[in-house]
């Protein structure tokens, strides 16, 4: 409920409020959709590598559950955000791709990280080991997130040798109040369907468990 | 002490499994060189060295997956892993002691593969090396728990590339880098930052792959 009402207040904000980029116009709307859904992502990612430490601590499967759920969520708005940034890199500089985007590049190698994690989580039979497994590779997840950026950061020298400097984030209150609206609507997203496919993965374990008992 | 006995004795099974049957190192080597050859007739004719050195990179992850691919097949196929598993020693010590074999194996096909390209395309410097010997240590560390990790699984050999490429990014990059950039002491410390964090996350985490 607060997240339909959260993403209805953020799209009406970006389309009919917050004033247009004098740089790129239209199109720099799509950064209100682009950076947090990637910021959400990320949290995605975060918060299933730690679920997956509290299996890996408490051996409770129903954080192998969470880690998994998490983790699939992060992998669909990891998706997302290859497609906005490839719109907007198609709007704004031309080109489908660009090599020289970190941020793009990350994503691209964590989504390759993540497509791994369910081929794995799918090919080892259901039981603790698999919990074991899925966890440890959760895990290392988080710790390529930054030694991935630091490794694309180091290798933008010889492959597009231009030095980018970021100028932090330079937007007006009005730009960057809705940026907040946006961010949290995503958020409040993500974790909606957290709860929701959570609830969906419970209602099958206890399907599962009734049927068993019933044979 | 014992720790680094049982180690030494893992590890002196592996390479003494290798020496006896002799099916991974000779495929390594194989491979690596069939791969430069491939190479030679990927690159255009005008091509820059500094396209070779990448490629040169691209041979030395195929040729480490396709040794990690085998290192668990002697203990699945026998049904070794769980033996080990009960065996009174620390777990970590199986990981540790099958990353050494897999050095090994790696660094006797890169004794050919090194010269072999410093022949076929162009002369290397002591920071490629470098790169390589670090690069090494990742590979190994990671790799070999992937390689728990996939032998658990139906899909086995299908598996590793995928879980291992994305990991090797780094790698790679670092190991590109110091061959390719004037300054690429950089580049070394970002081969070694990985080696350490993987390294000990490896060492922590592969009771957890093999036992339930």
């Amino acid at each position: 409920m607060l997240a339909a009402t959260l993403v209805c207040t953020s799209i009406a904000l970006i389309f009919f409020w917050v004033p247009e980029d004098a740089d790129q116009g239209f199109s720099q709307k799509i950064f209100y959709f682009h950076v947090p859904i990637a910021i959400t992502a990320y949290a995605c990612f975060g918060w299933g590598a730690l679920k997956a430490f509290v299996h890996l601590w408490k051996r409770s499967p129903e954080a192998d559950v969470q880690s998994y759920v998490a983790i699939h969520l992060g992998v669909i708005f990891g998706a997302l955000t290859l497609i906005t940034g490839s719109i907007w890199a198609r709007a704004s500089w031309g080109v489908w791709w660009t090599w020289s985007s970190q941020q793009l590049v990350l994503f691209l190698v964590l989504f390759l990280f993540y497509s791994a994690y369910f081929m794995l989580r799918f090919s080892v039979d259901p039981g603790p080991a698999r919990a074991n497994v899925s966890a440890v590779y959760a895990l290392f997840g988080v710790v390529l997130i930054p030694i991935s950026f630091l490794a694309i950061r180091l290798a933008n020298d010889f492959i597009h040798p231009v030095v980018f400097t970021s100028a932090g984030p330079q937007m007006a209150g009005s730009m960057f109040f809705t940026f907040c609206v946006a961010l949290a609507a995503m958020l409040a997203l993500a974790s909606a369907l957290y709860r929701l496919e959570l609830a969906g993965k419970r209602l099958d374990a206890t399907l599962k468990r009734l049927r068993e008992a019933l044979e | 002490m014992r720790y680094f006995r049982d180690v030494a004795t893992l590890a002196r099974k592996d390479l003494l499994l290798e020496l006896r049957a002799r099916d991974t190192v000779p495929a390594m080597l194989l491979f690596v060189v069939a791969a430069l050859v491939v190479f030679h007739f990927a690159l255009p004719a005008d091509s820059s060295d500094l396209a070779a050195y990448g490629l040169l990179w691209v041979a030395l992850v195929f040729t480490a997956l396709l040794g990690l691919v085998r290192s668990f097949s002697a203990e699945r196929d026998q049904g070794l892993l769980d033996g080990l598993v009960l065996a009174p020693c620390d777990r970590s010590a199986i990981w540790l002691a099958k990353a050494l074999a897999m050095l090994a194996f790696l660094v006797l096909a890169e004794i050919v593969a090194l010269p072999a390209f410093a022949i076929f395309f162009t002369g290397i410097g002591w920071k490629t090396v470098a790169g390589v010997a670090l690069a090494n240590l990742g590979i190994c560390a990671v790799g070999t728990l992937l390689a728990a990790m996939a032998a658990a699984s139906r899909a086995r050999e299908l598996l590793l590339p995928l879980l291992f490429l994305p990991l090797a990014i780094p790698i790679v990059v670092g190991g590109v880098g110091a061959g390719v950039v004037e300054d690429g002491g950089r580049y070394l410390g970002l081969l070694a930052v990985y080696d350490a964090i993987f390294a000990i996350i490896c060492w922590a985490s592969f009771e957890y792959v093999v036992t339930e």
